[in-house]
């Protein structure tokens, strides 16, 4: 059977499975909808976490990026997971003993004041809208590369199934589908790689394989032959590095403290019963983070290897079958600079922008060789390939020469890692609106009923707009990723650290802190990324930190804010200090 | 529960937080980036270990982290007799 029939199998397989989900989990009241009622198991909650927060980004993207990047890949490895530590020991068990339902309530009610609140709601939304348009896209490309379906139509396809289970069921149904998705997923990452780890090294288990030595009678280790084809072809060593270590440091502390500090990952914390089940749960959700997290590098080095050994100095009308279906996604592509017919790989751009295959009434132009002929200048560098970084993980089975089940189980993985984010953060974008802003700024007295029904109302809306926005994605996607996590590191982290760990910290400091913390952040991401992206280069950057690192320099400015003006005004009242006081106790 | 003993709990739950957070900056920040080109002189199997580090032995380390914290503070919770118990959940 074809990739194709497979992967309308395992779609609609999963999908039957999430409508199902979402049918049996109906909320019926905003704690239910919210936190599903406080009520879900330790290690299922660890799962749902552990989906919602591994995104269309983690399944589809990194491994081609560190692949791509070598050595300093280690950010988003280390940035990524090391965050789960800082709230284990340091937010998640007190935030559940708080007890209420969103991050904007813990601030609300900590700095006593509703300009806090609406602050936190601000930063919520944007980090969270931020986010999911880059989820629907990642749904519509599935659907596309995969199903030969438009964009269009894989986009209303994701935000129908999403609108079933998140809009009935809320956080219950979300938890749930989260759970059979995280399944879904993890099965889908670790099958290829068991299998590329097998062929190349011997050893299936890809964490131990990448480190041992190569099955072709050579007797030299995997990692070395990659860094001695890197330095033979002239690019960086693969286990060293580009990358200034101050940049590097920079990034992996935002990353660290964005991740302690979005919003759709610390609320999952206040679906557990007890303070010790969010302590636990912490730890189950980086368990089953760490399964692809410690896989993806192990991915990286194996597709690496086996590109440039499979293109390298060979020649075009000898490459294996999915070269040439890659060539004409654009997603892969040779120009023949020097005439020889074969494709030489070496550092720096092939060629002007993203390639634009060239075409005469529809159909593509081939050129001497039958290569897909583009319409992109090129570059004088001598490097003739261009590669798609997305392309690692989803050709990878067919790199392999793995079997066709295998590349469509990709489709379906993708797919849950998506959606499953996706549904987390519409839930934050939801609650935000009809708990923070309408129940708690407009109309306190609201009954829960109509609560219930602005909180599917605005869950509804936010998928519309998401899908909106996946559809017609605005041009700085990419670049946007980098301000949701320095928004959540240079807005929250220090806000709720300085709230849990400091008692007589005040709201005119906290305020001050968050805003400060919040200009000076977006506006260095937007001057570099944004205004002047010409001079977005490491001669230009403060203190040499690129705008994926200036979330850590945002933070350590909204705590000397805070802690500078907090000084000058009076401490909090007596009853917030016993509240702070309350929450450090399990029970008392 | 009187307020000296809650306090002698929290500061010792600040010491285990304090003593946990420093080996995790030491082996995601020291070992993985500062002291990475230093401790790659030193080969493990195929891994030189700084890289290993960085890309795999970091992220074992924060799981292992997590866990001696649940286990430290599940120990310390009891014998302050600040633990839940299961009427409250």
């Amino acid at each position: 059977m074809s990739v194709q029939i497979w992967t309308y199998i395992f779609v609609g397989i999963t999908f039957s499975l999430y409508i199902g989900i979402a049918i049996w989990s109906k909320a019926s009241s905003t704690s239910e909808f919210y936190v599903a009622k406080g009520t879900v198991n330790p290690l299922t909650n660890g799962m749902a976490t552990a989906a919602d927060w591994m995104s269309a980004a983690s399944f589809l993207s990194m491994a081609g990026l560190i692949s791509f990047m070598g050595y300093d890949g280690a950010v988003y490895l280390m940035g990524w997971t090391g965050g789960y530590v800082l709230l284990a020991l340091t937010l998640a068990p007190y935030l559940r003993k708080f007890g209420k339902f969103t991050v904007p309530d813990f601030i609300g009610d900590r700095y006593y004041s509703q300009l806090a609140r609406t602050v936190a709601v601000v930063c919520a939304l944007t980090v969270s809208f931020t986010y999911v348009a880059g989820q629907m896209r990642g749904v519509g490309l599935v659907f596309s590369k995969f199903l030969e379906v438009d964009i269009f139509w894989g986009v209303i396809i994701g935000m129908a199934i999403v609108f079933m289970y998140a809009v009935l069921g809320g956080m219950k149904g979300i938890t749930y589908t989260q759970v059979a998705q995280y399944c879904v997923l993890i099965f889908a990452f670790m099958v290829p790689a068991f299998f590329i780890s097998a062929q190349l090294t011997g050893n299936p288990v890809p964490q131990l394989g990448f480190g041992s030595k190569l099955v072709d009678g050579s007797d030299i280790y995997l990692l070395d032959k990659l860094d001695q084809l890197h330095t033979e072809l002239g690019f960086a060593a693969y286990t060293s590095g580009k990358k200034s270590m101050q940049d590097i440091f920079f990034i992996t502390v935002a990353l660290m403290v964005g991740t302690a500090g979005l919003p759709h990952v610390i609320v999952r914390f206040f679906t557990v019963p007890k303070v010790r089940d969010a302590r636990i749960s912490v730890g189950y959700a980086l368990i089953f983070i760490a399964i692809l997290y410690t896989t993806a590098p192990a991915i990286a080095v194996f597709s690496r290897t086996n590109l440039i050994t499979t293109v390298n100095e060979q020649y075009y009308v000898e490459m294996p079958e999915w070269f040439t279906t890659w060539e004409e996604t654009a997603l892969l592509n040779w120009v023949d600079k020097n005439g020889d017919g074969r494709i030489t790989y070496a550092p720096g751009q092939a060629i002007v922008g993203n390639p634009e295959i060239n075409r005469a009434n529809g159909k593509i132009i081939r050129g001497k060789y039958g290569e897909v002929t583009l319409l992109n200048s090129l570059t004088s560098t001598e490097n003739e390939l261009y590669v798609d970084r997305d392309i690692m993980v989803l050709a990878n089975p067919e790199i392999a020469g793995l079997p066709n089940w295998v590349a469509a189980l990709v489709a379906a993985g993708g797919l849950a890692a998506a959606l499953s984010t996706a549904a987390g953060l519409l839930l934050v974008i939801s609650t935000s609106v009809s708990h923070d802003l309408i129940k708690k700024q407009f109309k306190p007295d609201i009954s829960d009923k109509k609560e219930l029904l602005f909180a599917r109302v605005s869950a509804g809306f936010a998928v519309l707009v998401a899908g909106y926005f996946g559809i017609n994605p605005p041009g700085f996607v990419a670049e946007v990723v980098a301000i949701a996590f320095g928004l959540a590191a240079a807005s929250f982290f220090p806000a709720i650290i300085l709230g849990i760990f400091y008692k007589k910290m005040n709201r005119e400091g906290a305020i001050a802190g968050m805003i400060v913390g919040l200009l000076f952040t977006l506006g260095y991401i937007g001057f570099f990324k944004l205004v002047y992206p010409e001079y977005n280069t490491p001669e230009h950057w403060w203190f040499g930190i690129s705008p994926e690192g200036i979330g850590t320099l945002g933070m350590l400015i909204n705590l000397v804010v805070s802690l500078i003006i907090g000084m000058i005004y009076p401490d909090p009242p007596v009853e917030v200090q016993e509240m702070v006081e309350s929450i450090r106790y399990p029970r008392a | 529960m009187n307020d000296d003993n809650l306090k002698k709990y929290w500061a010792i739950n600040i010491r285990y937080v304090l003593i946990l957070i420093s080996v995790w900056f030491v082996v995601s920040y020291g070992f993985g980036i500062l002291w990475a080109p230093v401790l790659n002189n030193i080969q493990i199997g195929g891994f030189k270990l700084g890289f290993w580090f960085a890309q795999q032995g970091s992220i074992y380390i924060f799981v292992i982290l997590i866990f001696v914290y649940v286990y430290l503070m599940n120990k310390l919770d009891i014998r302050f007799g600040v633990q839940e118990t299961e009427e409250e959940a």
